[in-house]
């Protein structure tokens, strides 16, 4: 009853604005049409000043809620840089927007048709035409140039000092695996993935797999002020590792490793202390829709210094051992059980 | 004489040839079905595209408020979702499976069955054959079944809102593995082999239209019509046509090599992959390579979209400033420009998608050259409107709006076109508010002011001032309120595709701006209400029309008779004597020269 109510209240709400619509229709009739519409230009000649006024002035206002809000303090070294060469396209493309919306308001509110006004046949004029494509195009040049040596900084090898963490998305939470003391990551086999106690599938064959350390929960931790690449990958569908922070985004496809590296300058402490925000951390954001619990597919970095990482990392079993712990970390495993449940799971997966 | 013509298509026709001594025998008033159904004449397809692109947009802007009420207010619930969306909404809460097929389903409704179809088979339907001086397109027959099937990609689209599953939600793109593996989501069930076909019957139905749109251009104009002598619409869905022929293909070449994915067992698409607790055989395909088929047809989409409304803003400001386009040459070739550029930026998408950073930096190169042609095209733009003597009605209303957004928008995508800006930036709301602003609004105010300025063609009559008045002022300002705000929360690094943002200590300051979205959007929805009434109110009660040119246009569709009949001239098709934008002094105290008006002695041809 309630909704027949609303629909028929907002048909009424229609009706009565298209009679008030069709009443200036009448009138016009009545006065004459040409004068009519004079006055009715030059009213919304003035609204659009209006609407540029108020416009500039919100704009204004957004800007002032949001400045501090909108880049985030950049908290690697290549997120500086970033911040310089957005600061500059902001700048370039902020003045070619005023520039450009105040003469087209200006020109619809001064060139408004008033009684007796003529337009002036202005068809071509090779030099305004060659003035405007020279210029963006050059202005294009600049922006290109600084771009490309930025992605090159970005997208750039790792340097070879740099600590190397995997990180894989599954629907819908990031793995974290580090290489443990021998600081070489074990071979992986998506075939071996079990949910119960290989959740990334390593190869047990493998000797570098023995030490290595997966943190389920998301939590990348990594050492300030020290490069570190990022292997990314995923078991299922796309995914991507978003660092906000870091001005850093890489998808996470399953069947191909890609990489990042970043040099993270501002520990998670720091940080907390800088945005006065005792709850603050470093979040990974998943960008690449995946499916129904995209928006909770959250990780987290932990930038920490030298002495806390080192804390750290000696508190964590390696996940053989958290998987296996009836066996001697030093002992040879076996993988052979896996190999028939795999066998199986193919042969309906044909199906 | 045309009126010898057996089928005549138009409403409103029953006395019309009565008119022509030429005509012998007694007018057959054609069945319904042949006259408003299975029509082949190209006005009546046009309003069929309209219609349906008009119903289309309701819906899916429609589904728009229903999700942004759960981006704006996450912790409420609105128990009138529940009547709307049953199950799916249940207690006024939108489940996260249905806010993704929402948002999926936002995005192929507006971008293919509102903006693709809707606005080029509209206006490329209504305007070829008049501008170009055709009695009809090169195939009728062609030109109905193009809209037949559009119709069946529709129906199919709308049965796939309606099944157990829901519909396809792995986003508009819809990416494999996501939307190959039944395991994946819910919409990548049923849902996804829907959207499949819907989107391969779509492409059937655009290339048909396609084809049909270039050979009647090229050969179908009318004695004297130039190439040189094209009104930049024209030019602009000759554009259209030729980069959908050429793209359309490779998406349906992508959709096709994913229903074999899905259905047949191939790996063109996966790899290695592990999902609902088994591992899938397939190894050795590329999810990649599904990226690189759809945007080499989703970018030069974003063309299919905006070279339109750039073709009808030209003429809507040339027209109603009274004054000449100004660089009719520069326009075209710079139209040239886009078209080529088209093609060769479709990796700008793919920036972070793994692709070897080397290939980016081309593609950074070739993206940020489409800002030149696009430039020197505001800068024309402005140029017409200088001392013009602006007719502020609502087409021209509209098209000025087209112009501001089109500056807003074109110039956020330097950022997102720079690959070194877009690593931050992708895949935020920077992307949501760039190209909504740019291909979503800027588009949608090119097909108003079409649509404003051509009515009284398609009708006879006028849409209502006030209301567009009215329309334009809600659509223009809320426009920029919901998207303006979105830049800010994408610099941040605010995702896409979230269903709510309130355990993210990074993004859920924003939880106030949103809810400030969500409330303009409500409003701008009802406000596009108020165009939906003045359009179908105004084709039965609008003020019938008197002067058969309302606008005192020079182009050849203002020269055919206001009632509209099968050949669109009741004699011979005139013959063209000038460029379309004589908008000078006539001698007799006009201030426009027909097309049709042969030159004077002594004048030159522009």
């Amino acid at each position: 009853m309630s909704i027949f109510i609303i629909v028929l209240l907002t048909a009424l709400v229609f009706i009565i604005i298209y009679q008030v619509g069709k009443a200036s229709e009448h009138v016009s009739v009545l006065r004459g049409e040409d004068k009519l519409s004079y006055k009715t230009y030059n009213i919304i000649a003035w609204a659009l000043v209006l609407v540029f006024v108020g416009g500039m002035y919100g704009l204004y206002i957004c800007n002032e809620h949001f400045k501090d809000k909108m880049l985030p303090d950049a908290a690697s070294v290549t997120g500086v840089n970033y911040d310089q060469m957005f600061k500059v396209t902001l700048i370039t493309t902020g003045l070619v927007f005023f520039a450009t919306q105040a003469l087209l308001f200006w020109f619809a509110f001064r060139y408004k048709s008033t009684e007796g006004r003529k337009s002036f046949y202005f068809a071509h004029s090779n030099k305004l035409e060659l003035l405007w494509t020279t210029v963006p195009a050059i202005a294009m040049a600049i922006l290109v140039a600084f771009g490309l040596k930025n992605w090159a900084a970005q997208t750039s090898d790792a340097p070879a000092d740099a600590s190397v963490v995997e990180i894989v998305g599954k629907q819908f939470n990031w793995v974290v695996r580090y290489p443990g003391a021998d600081n070489e990551l074990g071979k992986r086999n998506y075939t071996l993935i079990n949910e119960a106690n290989n959740v990334l599938g390593l190869d047990w064959k493998d000797p570098h797999n023995m030490d290595d350390i997966i943190s389920g929960t998301g939590e990348l931790h990594v050492v300030v002020n020290k490069p570190v690449k990022l292997l990314i990958n995923s078991r299922d569908v796309i995914h991507d590792v978003g660092l906000p922070h870091f001005r850093m985004k890489m998808d996470a496809v399953p069947g191909i490793t890609t990489t990042i590296w970043f040099t993270p300058t501002i520990t998670t402490d720091s940080m907390k202390a800088i945005t006065k925000n005792p709850n603050f951390v470093y979040e990974i954001s998943c960008d690449q829709m995946c499916g129904k619990g995209h928006y909770s597919m959250r990780g987290t970095v932990i930038v920490e210094t030298p002495e806390q990482h080192k804390k750290w990392i000696e508190s964590q079993k390696s996940y053989y051992v958290e998987n296996h712990p009836e066996t001697a970390p030093a002992a040879a495993p076996t993988a052979a059980p896996k190999a028939d449940s795999v066998a199986k799971d193919k042969k309906v997966a044909l199906k | 004489m045309n009126t010898e013509l057996v089928v005549d298509t138009h409403v409103g026709h029953e006395h019309g040839h009565a008119d022509h001594g030429e005509h012998h025998h007694e007018h057959h008033e054609p069945h319904f079905l042949w006259k408003y159904v299975f029509s082949m004449d190209h006005k009546m397809i046009c309003k069929q595209f309209l219609v349906t692109g008009i119903i289309w947009a309701v819906i899916g802007a429609l589904m728009s408020v229903f999700f942004r009420l759960q981006l704006g207010f996450p912790n409420s619930t609105f128990p009138v979702m529940e009547k709307f969306l049953g199950e799916w909404a249940r207690g006024g809460k939108l489940s996260p499976e249905f806010y993704y097929a929402l948002v999926t389903m936002h995005g192929t409704i507006l971008v293919f069955f509102v903006l693709t179809a809707g606005l080029s088979g509209t206006f490329a339907n209504l305007l070829i054959p008049f501008q170009i001086g055709a009695r009809d397109m090169a195939s009728p027959f062609m030109n109905m079944l193009s809209y037949w099937f559009f119709f069946v990609a529709s129906v199919i689209m709308l049965v796939s809102l309606f099944i157990e599953t829901g519909p396809a939600s792995g986003g508009w793109t819809t990416y494999p593995p996501l939307s190959a593996l039944k395991e994946a989501s819910l919409g990548s069930g049923l849902g996804m082999d829907l959207w499949l076909l819907g989107m391969a019957l779509f492409v059937v139905s655009s290339l048909l239209g396609g084809l049909n749109y270039i050979s009647t251009i090229l050969n179908m104009r009318t004695k004297g019509m130039t190439m040189t002598r094209l009104p930049l619409t024209v030019w602009a869905l000759l554009f259209t046509a030729v980069l959908g022929v050429l793209s359309f293909p490779v998406l349906f070449s992508g959709v096709v090599l994913l229903i074999f994915d899905r259905n047949f067992g191939t790996s063109f698409y996966l790899s290695e992959i592990f999902i609902g607790g088994k591992a899938l055989p397939n190894v050795g395909g590329s999810p990649i390579l599904y990226q690189h088929l759809f945007w080499f047809l989703g970018h030069p989409e974003v063309y299919i979209i905006m070279l339109p409304g750039m073709g009808m803003a030209s003429e809507v400001l040339s027209t109603h400033s009274r004054k000449p386009i100004f660089g009719y040459f520069a326009m075209i070739i710079s139209m040239v420009g886009i078209t080529l550029l088209a093609f060769l930026v479709w990796a700008h998408h793919m920036f972070v998608s793994g692709m070897s950073p080397f290939l980016g930096s081309i593609f950074v190169l070739l993206t940020l050259l489409i800002a030149v042609p696009s430039a020197v095209k505001v800068f024309n733009w402005l140029t017409t409107m200088w001392r013009g003597n602006l007719k502020l009605n609502p087409p021209m209303m509209f098209a000025i709006g087209f112009v501001s957004m089109f500056i807003s928008g074109g110039l956020t995508g330097l950022f997102l076109g720079n690959s070194a800006i877009d690593i931050h930036l992708h895949d935020t709301y920077f992307v949501i508010a760039h190209f909504h602003i740019v291909m979503g609004v800027s588009a949608f105010f090119g097909m108003f002011a079409g649509i404003y300025h051509w009515f009284p063609k398609m009708y006879g009559r006028m849409m209502n001032n006030t209301l567009g008045y009215i329309h334009f002022a809600i659509t223009f300002i809320g426009a920029y309120l919901i998207f303006w705000p979105m830049h800010y929360e994408g610099i941040a690094g605010m995702p896409r595709r979230y269903y709510d943002y309130s355990a993210w200590e990074s993004f859920k300051q924003f939880g106030e701006i949103n809810s400030f979205i969500s409330v303009v959007v409500v409003i701008v929805f009802f406000g596009q209400l108020v165009f939906v009434v003045n359009f179908f109110a105004s084709i039965f009660y609008g003020k019938k029309l008197t002067n058969p040119n309302p606008w005192g246009s020079t182009t050849l569709e203002w020269t055919t008779p206001i009632e509209p009949i099968h050949g669109n001239w009741p004699g011979e098709v005139p013959e063209v004597h000038r460029w379309p934008y004589d908008y000078k002094d006539d001698g007799n105290g006009g201030d426009f020269i027909s097309q049709i008006t042969p030159l004077k002695d002594g004048e030159e041809s522009h």
